[in-house]
């Protein structure tokens, strides 16, 4: 029982953080209607940057976030300024060539910088896991899910409660009307690319203190991203909260009941069977 | 000049092999373009013209080359045996698929096609009897002439030769015939299409099974030539990439598109693992991966699609781009110098408004 129970809290915090690295991806999406396929390049960039600051810095999680945070944010803003900008009136598939192209960019220049070798921080770099009764939580993974799941929200509250987040949804829903009302387009995608990578770039920096870093963990992320936000729904906040844990808790639940390799199998079960019922996703428009 | 074009590629890539005859690595390497010109050919009829942006065509290709590992490893076929197998299999498996995603529009649609792809991936990973993580190997030496099996690369250059022109006369007369009309009528719009009376569900979904087949005749191919085949380098994400983005680079929709697309990758990718191979491992694609930012960026029809202007912008942006980089390995620090140089160069264009 107690291990069931510590299943299910390990799949939740892992699930928290699959949903704010997905929710960079479905604002972007949703705000101009552009799939970023270097989005888990955004991660691994994150990741190696936050893993800098732990090793040669030797600050804690409380001194990567922002730095992460930061640097992504900038990258984000460069991206859009540079390529997004411009291949987001084209067609379709000269949009995935230009983000896919980026990714191999960024995927192999952190390839040629930092080597191939994958890079793990220490289990107890914050300190001793948690004990809780029977459970047993390490801090890292603690810290990760819990600031995960508040930076999702308070994503979601910036998107709806704030004057910025209401600029932002009438651009991605009118973008002449919003020009006319004295908004400037191009001002609010970027602060969408700002905020998105931002979001990116504390994920980043979460995941690097439990899981390996190395140039090509951004193609194992992006999948995950990519499934969750259909799962959850093209362009909504909310929705990649829920698929994130949903997937999470199913991940989790799948290898402890079936077997550890099973568990990416029953994953993209539970996607396909959700597309062949809700193509929009579970909580998007269609 | 025109008219001349055609035979006279025709004469070039019937005699290609002959000329470098000596040269076993360029023999090799006209196979390899042939290759992925079928596999991006095979995208092309529901990518290109149907304008359905399949991401996971993988699994179309895994399908052709594990039904011609199979039938040798359980039966001790010869692999071309299974292929019209895995070309029949292929189709249905994309009946199956389409039915629900091809309702899918746009992005929806290629996610959900990504997502399928992985999933053939993690299951043939988990499964035993398709060879696991490790893969499954063809046989070593071949026992008749069908195994086709060779140690040149000739056989398989005139094998592909003929394939890939069997598929762009059949695709030359599908875009010429009632069907080509609808796909584009589909791609353009979708809406207008169905309000003329095109069956569009129908149409794409016959698209699908076709482009399914088509690639599960690649997969076959590539595994008679490599005689090897494990998840990664038969359900990969980047063979369905690779065969987006060739046939996008050369022109999308258009019927020498992927193979001008294949003309110029595989080589630039052959050419630059060689050239870079030991020492920058991994900067083939950090090349690979700028040009094609560049293409999407500034000429987003392809290169048989761009105007003159766009192909003149491109070639001097790629120029200055390898002066750069040319400069950056002969000055001790010309990184340093160049990395910011760009920078406030970017900068400086920026405020002026000028568009980079």
């Amino acid at each position: 029982m107690s291990t069931l129970l510590q299943v299910i809290v390990s799949g939740l915090l892992l699930g928290a953080v699959y949903a704010l690295f997905s929710s960079g991806l479905t604002l972007i999406w949703g705000m101009m209607n552009v799939v970023n396929f270097a989005h888990g390049e955004f991660v691994m960039l994150a990741m190696y940057v936050a893993f800098m600051v732990f090793t040669s810095l030797g600050g804690g999680p409380a001194v990567a976030m922002p730095i992460a945070a930061m640097v992504l944010a900038s990258l984000g803003v460069a991206c859009y300024f540079l390529l997004v900008r411009h291949i987001m009136k084209g067609p379709m598939l000269a949009q995935i060539l230009g983000t896919f192209g980026l990714a191999l960019f960024l995927r192999y220049s952190a390839f040629w910088y930092f080597g191939s070798d994958f890079r793990t921080l220490p289990d107890t770099i914050l300190g001793p896991p948690f004990i809780i009764g029977d459970l047993r939580i390490d801090a890292s993974r603690l810290l990760a899910g819990v600031v995960a799941l508040l930076v999702t929200l308070g994503l979601h509250l910036i998107l709806t409660r704030t004057s910025l987040g209401s600029r932002m949804l009438a651009v991605s829903e009118d973008a002449t009307a919003a020009q006319l009302m004295g908004i400037r387009p191009e001002h609010m995608q970027a602060a969408a690319w700002a905020l998105a990578a931002g979001a990116t770039g504390i994920a980043g920096a979460l995941i690097a203190m439990f899981f390996y870093t190395s140039p090509t963990v951004g193609e194992t992320l992006a999948i995950i991203a990519f499934v969750t936000v259909s799962l959850g729904g093209f362009g909504s906040v909310p929705g990649a909260l829920v698929a994130g844990l949903l997937i999470g808790l199913v991940e989790s639940l799948s290898a402890y009941l079936i077997g550890p390799v099973y568990k990416d199998v029953i994953v993209y079960i539970l996607f396909v069977l959700v597309l062949w019922v809700r193509p929009q996703g579970l909580m998007g428009k269609m | 000049m025109r008219r001349y074009l055609l035979p006279v590629a025709g004469l070039v890539a019937l005699a290609y092999p002959i000329l470098t005859m000596p040269f076993p690595v360029y023999q090799r390497l006209g196979a390899l373009v042939l290759l992925a010109a079928i596999g991006a050919s095979a995208w092309n009829i529901v990518g290109g013209y149907a304008g359905q942006v399949s991401v996971g065509h993988a699994i179309f290709f895994g399908v052709g080359a594990y039904s011609a590992v199979l039938g040798y490893h359980y039966l001790g076929l010869p692999p071309i045996f299974g292929v019209p197998v895995g070309m029949a299999v292929s189709a249905s498996i994309a009946a199956l698929i389409g039915g629900p995603t091809l309702r899918l529009s746009g992005h929806y649609f290629s996610m959900a096609t990504i997502a399928v792809a992985e999933l053939a991936r993690v299951l043939v990973t988990t499964s035993d009897t398709l060879g696991g993580a490790q893969g499954l190997t063809g046989p070593t030496i071949p026992r008749t002439v069908l195994d086709l099996s060779f140690t040149s690369s000739m056989p398989y250059y005139y094998i592909f030769l003929a394939v890939l022109v069997a598929i762009l006369a059949l695709t030359w007369k599908i875009e010429n015939s009632r069907m080509g009309f609808y796909l584009r009528a589909i791609k353009d719009s979708e809406r207008a299409a169905r309000s003329l009376g095109v069956a569009v569900g129908r149409y794409k979904l016959y698209a699908y099974m076709l482009s399914a087949a088509l690639a599960a005749l690649a997969g076959g191919l590539y595994f008679t030539m490599f005689g090897f085949i494990d998840p990664e380098s038969g359900l990969g994400i980047l063979i369905s990439v690779k065969m987006l983005i060739m046939a996008a680079l050369g022109g999308a929709g258009l019927l020498f598109g992927p193979l001008v697309g294949a003309l110029i990758l595989v080589p630039l990718e052959e050419i630059s693992n060689s050239l870079l191979g030991g020492k920058g491992a991994g900067l083939t694609f950090v090349v690979y991966g700028y040009i094609i930012v560049i293409i999407a960026r500034f000429m987003p029809g392809g290169l048989l699609g761009a105007t003159q202007q766009e192909l003149l912008r491109v070639g001097q942006i790629l120029a200055g781009t390898a002066a750069l980089a040319w400069f950056c390995t002969r000055v001790d620090y010309g990184i340093y110098i160049v990395v910011p140089g760009v920078l406030v160069a970017l900068c400086i264009g920026a405020y002026k408004g000028r568009s980079i």
